[in-house]
């Protein structure tokens, strides 16, 4: 009896260094790792003894992609630890921040990283040629995205603006109108992205996730909510370890987390779209409906018609606050330090991503914990993986080292948050 | 376009640690990254495609420190492949954030982030590639300037020297017109011993920068200090401020430590 292993060294288009190593023995499959290999960087550890009014810059620094991410769940926890809130135009500019952030990091992944797998080419370059002029629009929107960080942060990567209490500089009103042009193009051109992106050829494959992401009365979930599931989880972020934990795996330097005593869950576009398709406009919602989503959507794969949607989403939203907004007096509040402990949790454009700070009442950190998206992804990476090769089991390893690659790019992982990432290693026993 | 079969150089981009924000910075250059593809072939980029050419290369960006045994065997094979190397970001040219575990034992940190540190494999330090290859050309910030990279890469493809200026972020606020935060709001600002290459970002917003570039080539670092010191700067902030992005460049390092550790 043969056993088949299937491999993958370095995934590509990924955010990090990861590999996958599949068992396979008669036909059933025995293991699915997903090895997270990037090396580690103690952020937790190096962020003890550090003042808090650092973190929003120090955590930025966890990841490339989607620092505004990191910058807004350490604001809002240090603020919620010190026992204050931001309100009125400086919460709309964060607001506007994350939309910028969602824009470029959703059109990254929807043009640069996962279309060339529909399409059929090893990345984005080699599309040039025969889809010039749709990689230029996915250029042009990510490009939308990163202005708004620009103005907004300072740069695209590892804003400057972002401190405690709410930015160094609050923008002039006339600043953010000089975006409203391109903004309006983006709008119009995410249209055609979600019609363009209903279009593609999809697996068939579902797989009943629990979601989690957050839940606000009225809005769709950026800065702040309850922590919510599709199978009725309800609570506040303080209740998170409660709910979650994490645990140590030998295969990954990334942590994995899980809720107690259930398992996997699952964060990110399909589960915020899923669980707050009401909260959407109805221009978003009729798009999506007519690019052919369901309210719910449990198919990875049509994660990319997903992220349209909520790109789509993120430009209306922008151009909303960009029309409303009046420069504010003060461009920060004051935050005081105390002896605290404060929690948050805000929308990454990959999911749910938890701070928590204990503070001293000299300012100095005593602890942090930090809950990346991928990182709770993990297992339901894992589990996609199984169900995957459990299904074409048929296929030679290429065609099926091809299928495991392009499921882990449904999720968009981003290893350097999760620490690192991805070999894909299959192992095959017995006849097939 | 030219045409994949002619002779083009060939790029390689490589990652060690770090965030990807310096190698992102090449995707985010949207209106010439076609433009770039098609006089230069990219022959490995792991974040960008599959397509993976065997070396030589041309020219190698690395992105990222070593803090691994088999890292530090990674880099050395990455430099017999490639005709250049230039560093980018922080991380490569001086350690990046994560060298902060230098000054402490790094089993104390792999206990506070580990249940099992055992499964763990990290060196004791995190150190730029300088420290283990021969570097052409280190490409300084937390993360890099998108032009400045594509100056760099532009310099190396024609064969001449990249036009990156070696003067102080003090001397771009100027450039810029900026008000100075310091004497104008009193504000305490890293710029006059930081590295340009930002575009004085910072001082813009009414912040002081806080050296995400590093130190420039020859910082007056003890005068800063005192500046700092008389702008309102407690012995415990003027530390940390030095011990953030580029803490293992020397002189940050030094001027850190002449003012107490990270523990005090």
């Amino acid at each position: 009896m043969a056993r088949r292993t299937i491999k993958v060294e370095q995934i590509a288009r990924v955010e990090g260094e990861g590999a996958l190593h599949v068992d396979v023995n008669d036909g059933r499959v025995e293991r699915v790792e997903l090895n997270i290999f990037e090396p580690p960087r103690f952020f937790e550890a190096f962020l003890r003894g550090r003042d808090f009014s650092e973190a929003p810059d120090i955590t930025a620094r966890i990841c490339g992609i989607c620092p505004v991410a990191y910058q807004m769940s350490a604001v809002h926890a240090m603020e919620a630890a010190c026992g204050i809130s931001v309100g009125g135009a400086l919460r709309e500019l964060r607001r506007l921040l994350y939309c910028g952030e969602w824009i470029e990091s959703h059109a990254l992944h929807v043009y640069l990283l996962h279309a060339p797998d529909f399409l059929g080419y090893p990345g984005a370059v080699e599309m040039a040629q025969e889809h010039g002029s749709l990689l230029q629009q996915g250029l042009r929107l990510k490009k939308a995205g990163n202005a708004i960080i620009s103005i907004l942060g300072g740069r695209e990567v590892h804003p400057i603006n972002v401190r405690l209490g709410g930015f160094y500089r609050a923008p002039r009103r006339s600043e953010l109108m000089a975006l409203r042009d391109e903004l309006s193009w983006g709008r119009d051109a995410a249209f055609d992205a979600v019609r363009w992106a209903g279009e593609l050829v999809f697996p068939e494959f579902e797989r009943d996730y629990e979601f989690v992401a957050l839940r606000h009365p009225t809005e769709y979930p950026m800065n702040e909510g309850r922590i919510v599931s599709s199978r009725g989880v309800d609570i506040d972020y303080y209740e998170f370890s409660r709910v979650f934990e994490e645990f140590q795996v030998a295969h990954s330097t990334a942590l994995h987390s899980r809720m107690r005593g259930q398992g996997a869950y699952l964060v990110g576009p399909l589960a915020r779209y899923s669980l707050n398709f009401d909260r959407l406009p109805g221009s978003v919602q009729s798009a999506a409906l007519t690019a052919g989503l369901d309210q719910e959507c449990r198919n990875p794969f049509k994660s990319i018609i997903v992220r349209a949607v909520e790109i789509l989403f993120a430009f209306e939203e922008a151009l909303r606050i960009i029309d409303c907004y009046e420069q504010p007096e003060e461009s920060a509040v004051p935050v005081t330090p105390r002896a605290s402990v404060g929690e948050w949790a805000t929308e990454a454009p990959r999911g749910l991503l938890y701070h928590r700070y204990e503070t001293s009442s000299n300012g100095s950190i005593l602890e942090a914990k930090i809950i990346p998206p991928t990182s709770q992804n993990q297992p339901s990476i894992e589990d996609d993986l199984r169900t995957v090769v459990e299904g074409n089991i048929a296929l030679e390893d290429d065609e099926l080292r091809s299928r495991c690659e392009r499921s882990i790019r449904n999720y968009d992982p981003c290893i350097s948050c999760a620490t690192h990432f991805l070999k894909l290693n299959i192992n095959r026993r017995g006849g097939v | 376009m030219k045409k994949a079969n002619e002779s083009r150089p060939k790029l390689a981009v490589w990652k060690f640690a770090s965030c990807d924000g310096c190698q992102l910075s090449i995707l985010d250059l949207e209106d010439e990254l076609l433009a770039l593809a098609s006089e230069i072939e990219i022959a490995y980029f792991l974040e960008a495609t599959q397509t993976a050419s065997d070396g030589p290369y041309d020219l190698s960006l690395v992105e990222g420190s070593i803090t691994t045994a088999q890292d530090l065997e990674r880099i050395k094979t990455v430099r017999r492949q490639s005709k250049a190397l230039v560093t980018i970001g922080a991380c490569a040219t001086s350690g990046g954030i994560q060298a902060l575990r230098n000054f402490r034992d790094v089993n104390d940190f792999l206990a506070v982030v580990y249940a099992d540190p055992g499964y763990i494999d990290t060196l004791a330090t995190s150190t730029p590639i300088a420290d283990h290859v021969a570097v052409d050309f280190e490409l300084r910030g937390c993360p890099v300037n998108k032009y400045q990279l594509l100056e760099v890469v532009t310099a190396f493809v024609f064969g001449r020297k990249p036009m990156i200026a070696a003067h102080s972020v003090c001397m771009e606020c100027k450039m810029r017109g900026n008000v100075c935060v310091t004497v104008a709001q009193g504000i305490p600002c890293l710029g006059p011993v930081t590295q340009a290459g930002c575009g004085a970002i910072c001082p813009a917003y009414d912040r002081g920068c806080y050296g995400c570039y590093g130190p420039q080539d020859t910082p007056a670092m003890s005068a800063m200090t005192d500046v700092l010191d008389a702008h309102g700067m407690s012995r415990r902030d003027i530390q940390r401020i030095l011990s953030t992005f580029n803490a293992n460049a020397t002189p940050f390092l030094e001027e850190s430590q002449r003012h107490g550790t990270a523990d005090d």
